[in-house]
């Protein structure tokens, strides 16, 4: 009986002072934080409203509407100075994406090459992705980023040389200069709208064979040709009505204008500095985390494929990779975050990105609140928006236990 | 049947040497540079590009190289008004080698630069006995190195007691560099320790707060915080403040740091099994004696590598203050290309480079001991 009592706690609760009360001590600890968390809030708010008051400014996004008043070099939507700060803030957001993206693209296939370099075979292309990942992570992005932009880009003949080579070559069509790379701009005749809807339909048909693929495969064990078939669809059929329609697209060639060449279109240092320093820098930490999947793939794996027949080809492709990228993927998404997040070191170079737009509103304007909360809350939105799909991308790629 | 018909071995064969198809440095060749036709190419193309490259940047940067100079025409050819052949190009060490005690202390009273030099031999003498596993008082060490130290060290650079005051304006360089990712680690680890216990807590509040700011810190790049102590701080403050602008990268670097760290060591929180959670409890252990016997320096323990990690990533972000207009180390090399004294083609990649290999040196440093200290508490299975 005894026993049973001390089991069930005989009802009432152990009679202790009211000072070792966890559920009241959790509660005080509690209302204490919260205290002075409201006071510390209150006494900034307090503070930024008399401070505002003694500089004549109003808090508010109203100041969104006002005209900017001042250009941007790089920008892919319709942009002038007379646009409002609204219309800057989405040409800077537009540019962090373009940044983002190609950063993203990049870093991974070089990450990827390295990272499998590292374990290869060959002594000396091993030695060399070492060092390669040894320099770049131990170096800061920003100083990367000085490097080809004061270093190596700002070396590059002046636009006065380029003149000079038009003069002797009139055929050439890219030139590479200190002000970027200048390339021919393809121009769209007015059929191009069907060769888009011919690729669109390549993709949706290639799509549509791959699934008829696999599930012919698992029913007869036999695989029908999918990368020759998707590779006809997806790049020779919009060729062939590329042809067919005409060939509706020009290139519109850079000529030499009065300070600086004209037309085609160009590719300014800032963006390249840019986009070399972050996809190189963020590849030598993929590269060592596509090693670690790599070898966190027990061995026996691919030895048991070799077993069955498969080429090391195949077994790389189907049994090794699959199973490192459960390893891969939750550290590859915090390196696309951290690239994304470091796209904003633009504002060093001056290219055009939210931070280095925000910086020049901000400093026109004052309104440092509010650029500083837009800005949070759009780099807080990327990262969960890419943390979602990256998560998602896991659980698709995740064991699925039986 | 005792006579001696042993028709056993009774010594051992001496072994016989490898053939010579797997052992000599041909066999080696053959195998670790030519084993398929695709390595054989890649191992052309690789020695190819390694004997174009390599003499071009040993002669950049130390044949054709300048070393000695007093000013710009050291390092230009005599079409850009210098002294050497036209068509020269090679690193301009001569630069470097003017403006080095500004790249290490900025513009710190050249007088007084026993001052940050006795900071940095205090730094020494007390980290590396910390970092050799044999040594022993690692807690007093750590002590007088995380709480003691920054104490003297203060004082002894900003003045006070006697010594002239020295405005934190006048600090630059790798001083500078390695004072921020210092204070950085100094604040951020008791800092992310609490905000780790936070976002473990059962009580809401607590978790609430902490998830809030750990994830709005990890969610935005370190220039908008830096922005953020820079810009708003002041407004947040009583009117009329004037909070020291280094004081304000500081805080800046710190909060990111923070966030961080305290993720890291929530990994380590998480490692360890419950049982040792209860195993306290079911000692009459309190919370704070739980946590600070118990869990944490398991969690600790299991989390240097990530925390060196942490701190090499912090090392290189300090970089970012010269964006907010702060002289350290990279700052003050980027500034100096402006200076009319030595601008020449070739300062701005000389500088850098310079700044890089300071920069490297440290970062891979440390990345070498978390890689020792990892393999010495390495006691997994390898498979």
């Amino acid at each position: 009986m005894a026993l049973a009592d001390a089991r069930t706690g005989s009802g009432e609760p152990p009679k202790v002072s009211l000072l070792y009360n966890p559920a009241l001590r959790s509660a005080v600890y509690q209302i204490v934080t919260l205290v002075v968390i409201v006071a510390a809030v209150w006494y900034a708010w307090h503070n930024v409203v008399q401070n505002l008051a003694r500089a004549n400014m109003t808090a508010g996004f109203g100041f969104l509407n006002s005209r900017a008043g001042f250009d941007v070099a790089q920008s892919l939507i319709a942009y002038s100075s007379d646009s409002t700060y609204f219309r800057a803030l989405q040409v800077g957001l537009i540019n962090t994406l373009v940044i983002a993206a190609a950063g993203v693209v990049t870093a991974t296939i070089v990450g990827l090459l390295v990272g499998i370099g590292r374990l290869s075979h060959n002594w000396l292309i091993a030695k060399l992705c070492t060092v390669y990942v040894e320099i770049f992570r131990n170096i800061p992005p920003l100083l990367v980023i000085f490097f080809w932009y004061l270093g190596v880009l700002a070396l590059l003949p002046s636009i006065r040389t380029i003149f000079q080579h038009v003069k002797e070559n009139p055929d050439a069509a890219f030139f590479i200069s200190n002000r970027g790379i200048y390339m021919p701009a393809p121009v769209f005749g007015e059929n191009f709208g069907i060769v888009l809807a011919a690729f669109a339909l390549g993709v949706v048909a290639a799509i549509a064979f791959t699934i008829w693929a696999n599930a012919r495969q698992r029913a007869t064990g036999k695989r029908p040709p999918v990368l020759w078939v998707n590779l006809g669809l997806i790049v020779l059929f919009p060729l062939i009505v590329f042809v067919v329609v005409g060939a509706p697209l020009t290139l519109d060639y850079p000529v030499p204008g009065s300070f600086n060449m004209k037309g085609g279109m160009v590719i300014g240092p800032e963006f390249l500095a840019l986009y070399l320093a972050l996809s190189l820098y963020t590849a030598s930490f993929i590269a060592e985390i596509v090693r670690a999947g790599i070898r966190g793939v027990s061995k026996g794996q691919s030895e048991a494929s070799y077993a069955l027949g498969l080429r090391p080809g195949q077994a790389t492709r189907l049994v090794v990779l699959p199973q490192a990228l459960r390893i891969i993927i939750p550290p590859l998404t915090s390196q696309y975050l951290n690239l994304i997040k470091n796209s904003s070191l633009a504002v060093a170079v001056g290219y055009a990105d939210l931070v280095a737009v925000g910086g020049t509103i901000l400093n026109q304007s004052g309104k440092s609140i509010e650029i500083i909360a837009i800005w949070m809350v759009i780099y807080v939105s990327i990262s969960l928006i890419t943390s979602l799909f990256m998560n998602w991308f896991n659980a698709k790629m995740a064991l699925v236990e039986r | 049947m005792t006579e001696n018909i042993s028709y056993i071995r009774d010594h051992f064969l001496e072994a016989e040497k490898p053939p010579a198809a797997n052992s000599s440095a041909f066999a080696w060749i053959r195998n670790n540079l030519f084993s398929t036709w695709k390595d054989a190419v890649l191992t052309i193309l690789a020695v190819a590009a390694l004997v174009y490259y390599v003499p071009k940047a040993v002669n950049w940067l130390f044949i054709s190289a300048v070393w000695t100079g007093a000013d710009r025409t050291a390092c230009l050819t005599v079409d850009q008004g210098g002294q050497l052949e036209s068509g020269w190009n090679g690193a301009c060490w001569a630069y470097v080698n003017d403006r080095f005690v500004q790249f290490m202390f900025g513009s710190y009273p050249r007088d007084e630069l026993w001052r940050p030099l006795l900071v940095a031999a205090m730094f020494v003498a007390l980290l590396v006995p910390l970092l050799i596993p044999k040594v022993p008082r690692k807690g007093l060490n750590a002590l007088l190195l995380l709480v003691v130290f920054p104490i003297v060290s203060f004082f002894l650079l900003i003045g006070g007691f006697g010594l002239r005051h020295v405005e934190t304006s006048l600090w630059g360089g790798l001083m500078v560099t390695l004072i921020i990712s210092f204070v950085g680690i100094v604040v951020s680890l008791p800092a992310g320790i609490l905000l780790a216990l936070g976002r473990r807590s059962s009580m809401p509040i607590m978790k609430t707060a902490s998830i809030f700011f750990i994830e709005l810190i990890r969610g935005v790049p370190l220039i908008t915080v830096l922005f953020m102590a820079s810009v708003l701080l002041p407004l947040f403050l009583t009117p009329g403040n004037n909070i020291d602008k280094f004081l304000r990268a500081l805080i800046g670097v710190s909060i990111f740091a923070s966030a961080y760290m305290a993720e890291v060591i929530r990994g380590g929180l998480q490692a360890i099994p419950k049982g040792q959670y209860e195993a306290a409890d079911a000692l009459g252990l309190n919370y704070f004696h739980k946590m600070t016997f118990i869990v944490l320096p398991q969690a600790i323990k299991l989390v240097i590598p990530g925390i060196v990690n942490t701190f090499i990533g912090m090392f290189k972000d300090t970089s970012l203050v010269t964006i907010i207009s702060m002289y350290d180390l990279l700052g003050i090399v980027k500034a100096s290309f402006g200076d009319s004294g030595w601008i020449t083609p070739v300062t701005p990649l000389t500088g850098l480079i310079f700044a890089g290999f300071v920069f490297w040196i440290f970062c891979f440093g440390m990345s070498r001991y978390s890689a020792f200290v990892e393999r010495r508490l390495d006691t997994s299975h390898k498979r």
